[in-house]
């Protein structure tokens, strides 16, 4: 349990997603102009990266790994290493399990969907999610890390992308030069901002 | 007769590398680049770059994964349904990707270890993407090609102007060379350029040094 808390809490803040790795920046950059539509899609990430990542996990462990398909007791498959096409099935993983879910949210709750449906398709080229997915793989990590892993990146993501629509909301009434507008200064912005996030990282847990 | 040397001026005029092509080359290296126009392709320009040979390997690695899934995509865009087109460019793209992936992991194994996850990560890569999307759908296979090209090129140059200023202040070194002892300076590494941090200020400077160039101004 303890160490799944540090797990949690490392994935949050110190190896946080954004700003430690650089990972979902375009989907970040482009969806942090108000903390509305920030907020809807970072709830998404969190979603898909809570069951994508323990998905992958399972696909990995069961079927990837050198000699992981010993369970099905065929000789043959005992000593096969599927880990070189890893890549083209986490992202089909990735990108079936976005679908599926869509189609799902649009038959339950029409609601919901209209809050979240523009950004599931985003998702599926979030690098964060295919990002997580590899780190994942790279950590000795069992099932319930893994899980704990996934949700913690995927709040770490949300509470960026929520502090830096904020951020860019009250921009608007300052006074920038004209060629770092836009952009440029978000760049800045989120340089700064990574500075702060730096100072958790003398955290040992 | 005025028409005549109409019609034959018009007929031949489709050489294999005309203007046409070139603007689709030139296009993405200034005003219509993919990192700091189009803001594609962020997260690796911003991971890559702290030394300047593995952000060398990442450009020319992007470069080919553009420019062989555009080509591809762009012979197979009229019999791809449009439900499932995103799995169908996700799979063309990572089979690339792989290609990548397996050719560093045999030639060049210390940079494949430098680039780590960013290396897969060409895959969800917003460029690769968005070119397959904007424009390999749409057109025939060869400017597809030439347009993956300067995409993958324009990406290149961004990341090779960051890695140079990153390298050169953060380490003082170029392409592992020590350039400031062999000039005799005694130059102490500038640890904000190695960290992360350093490299999103280092974009928007660069973007901000080529709109006050270009006078493209947001909003």
């Amino acid at each position: 349990m303890e160490n799944l808390i540090s797990i949690g809490v490392r994935s949050i803040f110190i190896d946080n997603m954004i700003f430690a790795y650089f990972l979902g920046m375009c989907s970040y950059l482009a969806v942090s102009k108000k903390v509305s539509t920030a907020i809807g899609l970072g709830a998404a990430v969190i979603f898909v990266l809570g069951i994508t990542i323990p998905l992958n996990w399972l696909v990995y462990n069961y079927f990837l790994k050198p000699g992981a398909m010993s369970w099905t007791g065929i000789d043959a498959l005992a000593n096969v290493d599927l880990s070189f096409i890893g890549l083209i099935i986490y992202i089909s993983v990735i990108a079936a399990f976005v679908q599926l879910t869509e189609m799902a949210v649009e038959k339950i709750s029409p609601a919901l969907y209209a809050a979240l449906g523009i950004f599931l398709p985003l998702i599926a080229v979030n690098c964060s999610i295919l990002g997580g997915a590899l780190f994942m793989i790279g950590r000795p990590y069992n099932l319930a890390e893994a899980t704990t892993f996934g949700i913690g990146s995927g709040i770490g993501w949300f509470l960026a992308v929520v502090a830096l629509a904020a951020i860019r909301e009250k921009l608007k009434y300052s006074n920038v030069p004209a060629p770092l507008r836009g952009l440029g200064i978000t760049f800045i912005i989120v340089g700064l901002m990574s500075f702060g996030f730096l100072s958790f990282m003398g955290f040992s847990i | 007769m005025s028409t005549a040397v109409e019609e034959k001026k018009s007929a031949p005029s489709q050489p294999l590398f005309g203007k046409k092509e070139r603007q689709l080359l030139s296009d993405p290296l200034d005003s219509n680049n993919p990192i700091t126009v189009q803001v594609l392709g962020i997260c690796s320009a911003l991971a890559v770059t702290v030394q300047m040979k593995p952000a060398l390997f990442m450009a020319l690695g992007v470069t080919f994964v553009t420019m062989m899934s555009n080509f591809l995509i762009s012979i197979m865009r009229n019999a791809i349904p449009g439900r499932v087109r995103i799995i169908v460019q996700l799979a063309v793209v990572s089979t690339f990707v792989i290609l990548v992936d397996q050719f560093l992991k045999a030639f060049a194994y210390d940079v494949s270890k430098q680039l780590s996850v960013f290396v897969g990560l060409i895959v969800t890569n917003c460029i690769v993407m968005g070119r397959l999307e904007a424009f390999a759908m749409g057109n025939k296979p060869f400017p597809s090609l030439i347009d993956g090209i300067g995409n993958g090129l324009g990406y290149g140059a961004i990341l090779m102007i960051v890695a140079f200023m990153r390298e050169l202040f953060g380490s003082g070194s170029l392409f592992g060379f020590k350039i400031f002892d062999a000039l005799g300076i005694n130059y102490i590494g500038n640890g904000v350029m190695v960290i992360p941090a350093g490299a999103a200020i280092v974009i928007g400077l660069v973007i901000w040094a080529q709109r006050a160039r270009n006078g493209m101004v947001e909003e």
